[in-house]
């Protein structure tokens, strides 16, 4: 099944009144499906192939996919690039751009460049600190945060302007997208950081690592009484955790991940602790479905990238929808 | 220090009170900085001001104060300087993900920012900060620019 607004690998979609951008996961947000986007682990390598060999893993499955800009602080392949080359066979990537390692000035010329090169989605970070990652001795830069990043874009897009007031000719057509986690201190201010970076442009949210299912409903509830679930789409983030061991390892290293005591015991307790982890993603996943107000789902699978697939599947959240991918169209020709 | 900059978020409300007093003082005093001349005052003032602020929040004297809205906790203290945070890294007791001795700077400013009477101004978009000002007096340039606009709305 492929939705009627599906065109041509590489050319923009043809633009929609009340859409900021020409996307296709702007498209199946607003159509009302549940969504399915998933983490791309950029290579360390040169060679474009890596990147096409890890999107296909996707195929099918998945309406967005994160290029992720030095994630964790480690130096890879840059998530500008990795975008062009995923736009360039016809994918919709979501350009994530962290301000640890650009100033405003190189990150409004990335934001255009990735604009030119048909990317319409930017999820806005501020970045892990350079103390977690492979060069601790970097300057970090940190000149705009999570917040104002959204902002400058927001202005580039809507008043064609750089930050500095000189005008864009022709704006980026963004769809602004942000992070938050349910699960980090303090609480009860969450909700309240969500309704700050709406007021700052955002558009969807892409949450952290949810294990803890309470503190989601907890936060998905306030935001509803707040009334920011019909300005922004929330896609909380999961991922399958390979053993009982990589649980405490995230759990006491990786700040911002709680992972409950009740999932550690049924990883230990299980034969194939690949396996329950993956089952434990699946419930997850359906869980969070029946959560009022979500828009999809966000899948992180480090290092298990080739199981998103099962687990999308296994989920059953897609309903037999197949999210667009280069090749399709013949398929489903055949089919 | 780390004592001062926690009793000061601690008394959030008081020292919200002592800078209501204090602005309408300092904007008193506009015709007096203007005869000494702005440019003169900036070294002493900003030596006292440093001194003053250093003790209580640790100011790193970023030229754009934003204590008021953030719950008298200093934001340039945070090792991301996050003006809009917390990020999403904060540790379970609260601390900062990169100096796990530190109590996260927004942990604080929101604990502070609940106890003022504006406790809404956490809410603000702080836009990046102008990194020009750096290590320039924040209260002379309030007055300053006050004074500008108010200058450029009567000349209209």
């Amino acid at each position: 099944m492929i939705a009627a607004y599906e065109q041509h690998p590489g050319s923009p979609l043809p633009p929609i009144e009340g859409h900021v951008s020409t996307g296709r996961l702007e498209r199946v947000l607003r159509s009302g499906e549940f969504v399915v986007t998933a983490e791309l682990a950029p290579p360390d390598s040169a060679l474009a192939e890596d990147v096409y060999e890890r999107a296909r893993l996707f195929d099918g499955y998945v309406d967005g996919m994160n290029a992720t800009d030095g994630s964790g602080a480690h130096c890879h392949m840059s998530s500008v690039a990795m975008c062009a080359l995923l736009t360039n066979v016809g994918y919709s990537p979501v350009l994530q751009i962290s301000c640890r390692d650009k100033n405003r000035i190189a990150i409004q010329g990335d934001v255009l460049g990735a604009a030119a090169m048909g990317v319409s989605n930017v999820l806005c970070l501020s970045g892990d600190g350079v103390q977690v990652g492979d060069h601790p001795e970097a300057r970090p830069v940190f000149d705009l945060d999570s917040m104002s990043l959204l902002e400058t874009i927001r202005i580039m897009r809507d008043e064609s302007r750089f930050l500095s007031g000189r005008p864009i000719t022709s704006p980026p057509q963004m769809f602004l997208g942000a992070a938050e986690n349910p699960s980090a201190p303090p609480l009860d201010y969450r909700p309240y950081r969500l309704a700050k970076k709406i007021a700052a442009g955002a558009q969807f949210i892409q949450t952290q690592y949810v294990f803890d299912i309470e503190q989601l409903r907890t936060f998905m509830a306030k935001s509803r009484d707040l009334g920011l679930l019909e300005q922004c789409f929330i896609i909380p983030g999961v991922g399958p955790l390979a053993s009982a061991r990589t649980a405490l390892w995230i759990r006491s290293n990786v700040p911002g991940i709680n992972i409950p005591d009740t999932i550690i015991k049924r990883l230990e307790a299980a034969k194939e602790p690949k396996q329950e982890g993956r089952k434990i993603c699946i419930e997850l996943i359906q869980q969070i479905r029946e959560i009022e107000g979500v828009s999809g789902v966000h899948v992180m699978a480090y290092r298990q990238e080739e199981a998103v697939g099962e687990i999308i599947q296994q989920s059953g959240v897609l309903d037999g929808r197949v999210p667009w991918y280069p090749g399709c169209e013949l398929q489903s020709n055949i089919a | 220090m780390n004592k001062f900059r926690q009793w000061s978020v601690t008394n959030s409300r008081k020292l919200e009170a002592v800078y209501r007093n204090f602005e309408p003082v300092l904007m008193k005093l506009h015709p007096l900085f203007k005869t000494l001349g702005y440019g003169r005052l900036e070294k002493p003032v900003r030596v006292f001001e440093q001194a003053v602020k250093g003790l209580m929040f640790d100011c790193q004297m970023c030229g754009k104060c934003a204590l008021s809205s953030t719950g008298m906790s200093c934001p340039m203290n945070c090792p991301k300087s996050i003006r809009n945070g917390p990020c999403g890294g904060v540790r379970l007791d609260g601390h900062c993900e990169i100096k796990p001795e530190m109590r996260c700077v927004w942990v604080e400013a929101w604990r502070g920012s609940q106890q003022m009477r504006d406790a809404d101004a956490i809410q603000q978009v702080q836009l990046p900060v102008n990194h020009s000002l750096k290590g320039s007096s924040s209260w002379l340039r309030v007055v300053r620019e006050d004074f500008a606009t108010r200058d450029s709305e009567t000349a209209q």
